[in-house]
């Protein structure tokens, strides 16, 4: 049989807990079975071997400093394919938080008087500053999700990140809606593809995959209304994972 | 320095077919989050510095504005390895600021996901970053065809410890079902079985690895210093107790700050931690060297075999505290599992919802108050504080990183062996056991520190990257 090279996978982490990366990791066998199928070049915390050529670019984290946005630079320039993966890369993330306060503030609350010493910019999902070719949404990501994309990079083929409400994975796995439970969430409005992950676990959505791109903006204010909710109090929610996003929501759905 | 020596096991050598001489390579853990330089002028030592240049994160900023109720989600982001201790220590914290006592239930399932954790982080230490280095690899990837059996065995441990996350909390990583007060849903109880099982099949592991381990001669360094750790009556203290440092007279957790001082220094985004203006030590060797006599039995024996005695003075060995303390955890939540599996679990006492009903939120009389915790992580002592408003949302907030607490003991333990190894061993060998001593304590490769590069700023080069 003739031997095919195989494709050269890097992983890059910019501003982040590193747990998408993690959940990689724990794959255990199946990452042992993906090795047969791609070489794993660049994965710190997993391997120690370090290399500048690679074909694919998995990259974790938000865009945060100003080398931040030189390094996703190159990143691109090198890799033919690019993959965010994990919240932070794809929305944000939680990090997105931090634009919420005024720069010198957040350095002021951490660093005192050092405050000077700190470079840092707003953080940003990394298709603000480069084109990005597949996108795993999640914080952290689904491991289903993960093969899924993985096999759509070796195939050629685009990967679709569903664009209907988690609310649709909900009702298959029989959940009872929160809003009956006197409980807000975030599933009528957020990206599908997590199997409704922390409400199956008696959690609520916070909307870590990202807002629906275009959401049912009536039928969501009918919920506001029907469950007595304002819309400040649900776009106070939204700001813990989907900063960008949320401004375009500010507007539809005031 | 290490060998995989002619005393192998039976049981062991059988996995390891041949004896590896072992040539540790540079390890280079990727971009430029830290740096350790060192500056030798005519054989003097000048500098010699554990820089951080991680991008700031500013979680205690973020944190402020938003709802107590929202606490766990966010600071256990903080990191991906930690995320179960954050999440813990943020509940402890929200719960000790707004008065809520959890039920002896909860606190039990608390426990055994902490111990969950302790399990999952030190076998990934100890197989996944530093076995490869004493088998002379630069990483797993070429284990899994040399050392296909161990490697497995290692995988099926880590897996072990990922699914209880799974069971108990809906995963690992940033949990899902622990919060305030307690659960928001019962762990299955065919997940419950399953999971047990798999920790009777890691007892063997666990004794075969310690087999492995004991093979190992660590690197010979002493250096006695502060080490400081959670203390019980009760048991070997992770969850809850008060500070000890050396086993000294205790002190409240809500005393933290007048123990311990966090100092921002020039050459590091992390801040570095003193007590009485002197660097000290958290983590598994702490924890070992203060609360040796609450380890279980089997435990004990383990340490034995390992050759390890309380106090112990070489940082090199808190791999093999963290294989004791594996374990003990073991035991531990095997102890539980069993009580959880013949008494049951009683939903009234485990179950809330995971924020107040919202029929019932705006009525909330919050009175404004500070919450203060420590739970010990795989890392040390982590520190959550919180101060609420009379909304319930965060005004001030405060977290103590483990990693960033090591990062002066580090620096101390550097400037003592760089001297020691001067003259005596190549540029190679003291960068090898520069870079071994900052990986003997597992430096959070999320909170706070990545290791690069050594850089000898005068005369003496070192390869790069």
């Amino acid at each position: 049989m003739k031997k095919q090279s195989k494709p050269k996978l890097a992983f890059f982490d910019f501003t982040d807990c590193e747990g998408c990366q993690l959940q990689f990791a724990n794959m255990g066998m199946t990452l042992v079975e993906l090795t047969q199928l791609v070489d794993i070049v660049k994965f710190r915390e997993v391997i120690s071997e370090d290399s500048e050529d690679y074909d694919v670019a998995v990259v974790e984290g938000s865009i945060s400093t100003d080398n931040d946005v030189k390094r996703i630079k190159k990143i691109r320039e090198k890799a033919k394919i690019l993959i965010a993966m994990g919240a932070c890369a794809t929305t944000g993330g939680v990090n997105g938080i931090k634009n919420r306060a005024p720069l010198e503030t957040a350095k002021q609350r951490v660093y005192g008087e050092k405050a000077g010493i700190v470079n840092t910019i707003n953080a940003m999902p990394v298709h603000k500053v480069v084109n990005v070719d597949y996108f795993i949404n999640g914080c952290p990501v689904h491991l289903s999700e993960v093969v899924n994309v993985i096999k759509c990079v070796l195939m050629g083929k685009p990967y679709v990140v569903p664009n209907y409400a988690v609310c649709a994975e909900c009702k298959m796995n029989e959940n009872v809606c929160l809003y009956e439970k006197d409980q807000e969430c975030l599933g009528a409005l957020t990206k599908a593809g997590c199997n409704s992950w922390c409400v199956n676990n008696g959690n609520k959505c916070y909307g870590c995959r990202g807002l629906l791109e275009n959401p049912a903006v009536n039928a969501a204010k009918d919920i506001l209304l029907k469950y007595g909710l304002t819309v400040e109090e649900i776009l106070q929610r939204f700001t813990l994972y989907n900063d960008s996003m949320g401004e375009k929501y500010d507007k539809e759905l005031k | 320095m290490i060998q995989w020596g002619k005393s192998m096991t039976k049981n062991s050598s059988k996995i390891y077919s041949k004896d590896v001489k072992v040539d540790v390579h540079y390890l280079t853990r990727v971009e430029g989050h830290g740096n350790i330089v060192v500056d030798v002028q005519n054989g003097v030592l000048t500098k010699c510095e554990f820089q951080v240049i991680e991008s700031p994160r500013f979680f205690e900023s973020m944190l402020v504005g938003r709802p107590i109720w929202e606490a766990q989600h966010i600071t256990s982001r903080i990191c991906g390895i930690c995320a179960c201790g954050h999440s813990l220590a943020s509940i402890k914290a929200g719960e000790d600021a707004l008065g809520i006592k959890p039920s002896d239930e909860v606190v039990m399932l608390r426990k055994l996901l902490l111990y969950m954790e302790q399990l999952d982080s030190h076998i990934l230490h100890i197989y996944i970053l530093v076995a490869p280095d004493l088998l002379g690899v630069k990483s797993i990837m070429p284990l899994i065809k040399t050392h296909k059996p161990i490697i497995e065995m290692a995988l099926r441990m880590k897996r072990m410890s990922d699914y209880g996350g799974e069971v108990l909390a809906g995963r690992h990583i940033h949990p899902i079902s622990y919060v305030i007060g307690g659960l928001t849903q019962l762990p299955s109880r065919d997940g419950l079985e399953k999971l047990y099982k798999l920790m009777l099949q890691s007892r063997e592991d666990g004794d075969a690895t310690v087999e492995i381990i004991k093979t190992l001669k660590f690197p010979e360094f002493q250096r006695p210093t502060q080490y400081l750790s959670l203390e019980s009556d009760e048991e070997y203290a992770m969850y809850d107790g008060e500070l000890t440092v050396n086993g000294a007279e205790r002190q409240k957790v809500s005393n933290y700050k007048k123990l311990l001082t966090e100092n921002i220094v020039d050459h590091s985004m992390a801040k570095f931690a003193t007590i009485n203006g002197k660097p000290y030590a958290v983590g598994a060797l702490s924890r070992f060297n203060n609360n040796y006599e609450k380890l279980n039995k089997k435990a004990k024996h383990v340490a034995k075999e390992l050759g390890l005695k309380s106090p112990c003075h070489n940082p090199y060995l808190n791999t093999a505290c963290q294989l004791v303390e594996w374990v003990h955890c073991l035991e531990e939540s095997i102890k539980i599992m069993e009580k959880i599996l013949k008494d049951g679990l009683n939903e009234e006492k485990v179950v809330v919802s995971s924020w107040p009903k919202r029929s019932e939120i705006g009525k909330i009389k919050y009175k404004p108050n500070t919450g203060i915790s420590c739970v010990e992580v795989p890392r040390g002592s982590l520190f959550h504080e919180y101060t609420i408003d009379d909304k319930g949302f965060i005004n001030y907030a405060n977290c103590v990183i483990p990693t960033n607490q090591n990062l002066g003991n580090l620096e101390e333990d550097m400037r003592k062996i760089v001297p020691e190894l001067l003259g005596k061993k190549t540029e190679e060998e003291i960068t090898l056991a520069l870079e071994m001593l900052a990986r003997s304590y597992d430096p959070c490769i999320s909170c706070a520190t990545h290791l690069l590069d050594v850089k000898f700023v005068n005369g003496l080069k070192c390869k790069k990257k």
